[in-house]
């Protein structure tokens, strides 16, 4: 893998890791929604903190595709579950909560997992359907040249 | 707080969504190709373009979209540290099971594994 591949597996986890905390806020902030009222999600749209957590799942949204299109989904998935314990350690660090001797378990076997995975091959298939043709004007002089 | 049954069955929707989504995102993302190897060579307007005139990405988005407000309502009814590592650690499986079969990836023992762990990593997460 590339350095930029790393990087975004890192923006994966950053972005969804957030995303998921400030959705969560706004609509704690709104209150419960019954599936009579549905339509109530739809205001729940413009909250600031909603607002906030869509363009941060759209952040992570772009990072998703990107990795989805040199990565088996099976590596992708697992590879990114590190947020899980980012915010843990994060929600110890800076906001002071407990964090249990059961929840350093969930945080060891997380890790493991991580561990496991990253030492596959992020990708153990060639794919019947080639990727569409990227068009270097460089390369298709040189084939007219030859030509 | 709802009944936990609401909040179950839409987890279980959520799931269900979110791993059609990516199965679907998968294939569709593999046939485009890098986004950043296309945009170096081509610019950032062709990646745009070949991605919103692709009709696989369009109905991924739309499982993701269905995912995506089953999360909304399940997180009006639950707390987000039941919501989303229950339903990520049952995706985790979800999803092996989807790329084995739909996608036909290699999942071997180690993914399987990987699966596991972070599986129950997860719900043990959830527990506190």
């Amino acid at each position: 893998m590339k350095p930029r591949h790393f990087l975004v597996l890192a923006g994966m986890v950053v972005f969804s890791s957030v995303g998921d905390i400030l959705l969560s806020r706004g609509m704690k902030g709104i209150g419960a929604v019954s599936l009579s009222h549905g339509l109530q999600l739809i205001p729940a749209v413009f909250n600031p903190w909603v607002s906030l957590g869509i363009l941060f799942l759209l952040g992570y949204f772009v990072s998703y595709a990107s990795a989805l299109s040199w990565a088996d989904l099976t590596f992708v998935v697992p590879a990114t579950s590190f947020g899980y314990v980012l915010i843990a350690l994060l929600s110890q660090l800076f906001l002071g909560e407990n964090v249990t001797v059961v929840r350093w378990l969930g945080i060891l076997l997380v890790s493991a997992g991580v561990g496991v995975v990253a030492r596959s091959p992020h990708l153990t298939k060639d794919h019947e359907e080639a990727p569409a043709k990227v068009f270097s004007p460089a390369l298709s002089a040189a084939s007219e040249g030859n030509s | 707080m709802q009944s936990p049954l609401y909040t179950w069955l839409s987890i279980a929707f959520l799931v269900a969504a979110g791993t059609t989504g990516d199965c679907l995102m998968s294939r569709a993302m593999k046939h485009i190709g890098d986004p950043g190897e296309i945009m170096r060579q081509q610019g950032l307007g062709t990646v745009i373009r070949r991605m919103s005139m692709s009709g696989r990405i369009w109905i991924a988005v739309f499982f993701m979209a269905l995912a995506f407000f089953a999360l909304l309502f399940a997180l009006s009814w639950a707390d987000v540290s039941l919501v989303v590592p229950a339903a990520a650690s049952l995706t985790f499986v979800t999803n092996a099971l989807a790329a084995k079969v739909f996608l036909k990836e290699n999942v071997d023992r180690r993914r399987w594994a990987a699966a596991v762990l972070v599986c129950c990593g997860v719900a043990l997460l959830a527990r506190t």
